[in-house]
C-alpha cells in the first residue's frame, strides 16, 4: 500500500516537474556563462576535442568592424550532430550551440561579435567523439563595448 | 515588441538553404548609454527551425550573435513547398516566427 503510494507520489512529482526541466534545458546557462574558453567546452560535455581538418571555419582574416564578423562552419565528419561556436577571448566564449537532426545538415553561417583579435574555434560533437578546428581572426575595432 | 522577420528557403543541389533574419538588438550588457549607464541585457536565447513540422535545428545562442542576427542553415534533400518554420525566444521571454515555403 505504502510502496503504491510512494510510487503515485513519484509520478505525480515528475508531471509537476517536467515542464519546468524543460524549459531549463532550453539554454545552457553555466556553458554560457562560463567566462573561459576551457570551462565553456566543459559546460558543454566537451572534454579534450581533437583536431580535425574535416571541420572547417570560413571568415575573413581581417574583421574590420567586430560587431558583424560573418563565420561560416561545416562538418564533413559522419554523424555529426551539434556545432558549438567559441570566440576565445570574449568575456562570454561561448557564442553558440547547434543541434541538428532529421535531415539539417552541419553547417551553418552565422554573425559574430568579437572584442579583440583571437582565435575562433568551431566544435563538433559526433556522438561520444569531440572534434575541433581553430581559426584566427583580426579585428581592428572591438564589437563589444562601445 | 518583437521586430519583423525575414525568411528565404530557396532549393539547392541536393539540400535546400535557409537564411533567415531577425530584428533584435542583442544587447551584451557590455554597452553604456548617453548617460554612461550599461544598457541591460537583452538577447535571442533559443532559435528553431522546422520543417513540415518536424525540428530539423535547434540551436541555443548567446549576446555574442550580432544584432539583428542572420542564420543559414542546410536541410538535406526538400521539395518545393516545403513548410519552413523558424521561431526564437529571447532572455526576456519574448518571442517570434515566421513561416515561408521552399522556393
Amino acid at each position: 500500500m505504502n510502496d503504491l503510494r510512494r510510487k503515485l507520489l513519484g509520478a505525480a512529482a515528475i508531471l509537476l516537474l517536467k515542464p519546468f526541466a524543460a524549459l531549463a534545458a532550453a539554454w545552457n546557462k553555466d556553458a554560457f556563462g562560463a567566462k573561459t574558453p576551457q570551462d565553456a567546452l566543459t559546460g558543454i560535455g566537451v572534454g579534450s576535442p581533437a583536431p580535425s581538418k574535416d571541420l572547417v571555419i570560413e571568415a575573413p582574416q581581417i574583421a574590420e568592424n567586430g560587431a558583424v564578423v560573418p563565420i561560416e562552419i561545416s562538418s564533413a565528419i559522419a554523424g555529426t550532430t551539434a556545432i558549438a561556436v567559441i570566440i576565445e577571448k570574449n568575456p562570454f566564449p561561448l557564442a553558440a550551440r547547434f543541434d541538428f537532426q532529421n535531415g539539417a545538415l552541419p553547417y551553418v553561417k552565422l554573425n559574430v561579435k568579437m572584442n579583440e583579435t583571437c582565435d575562433v574555434r568551431a566544435v563538433a560533437i559526433a556522438g561520444a567523439r569531440h572534434y575541433t578546428a581553430t581559426k584566427e581572426i583580426k579585428v581592428t575595432i572591438g564589437g563589444c563595448g562601445g | 515588441m518583437p521586430g519583423p522577420m525575414k525568411m528565404r528557403a530557396t532549393l539547392g543541389s541536393g539540400h535546400t538553404d535557409v537564411r533567415v533574419l531577425m530584428t533584435h538588438p542583442m544587447e551584451t550588457g557590455q554597452r553604456k548609454d548617453a548617460e554612461g549607464k550599461a544598457v541591460p541585457m537583452h538577447f535571442i536565447q533559443n532559435l528553431t527551425v522546422k520543417v513540415n513540422g518536424r525540428t530539423v535545428v535547434e540551436a541555443q545562442i548567446s549576446q555574442a550573435v550580432s544584432r539583428n542576427p542572420v542564420f543559414s542553415f542546410r536541410v538535406r534533400g526538400g521539395a518545393k513547398g516545403d513548410k519552413v518554420e523558424v521561431s526564437w525566444l529571447d532572455n526576456h521571454g519574448e518571442s517570434n516566427k515566421t513561416e515561408t515555403a521552399v522556393a
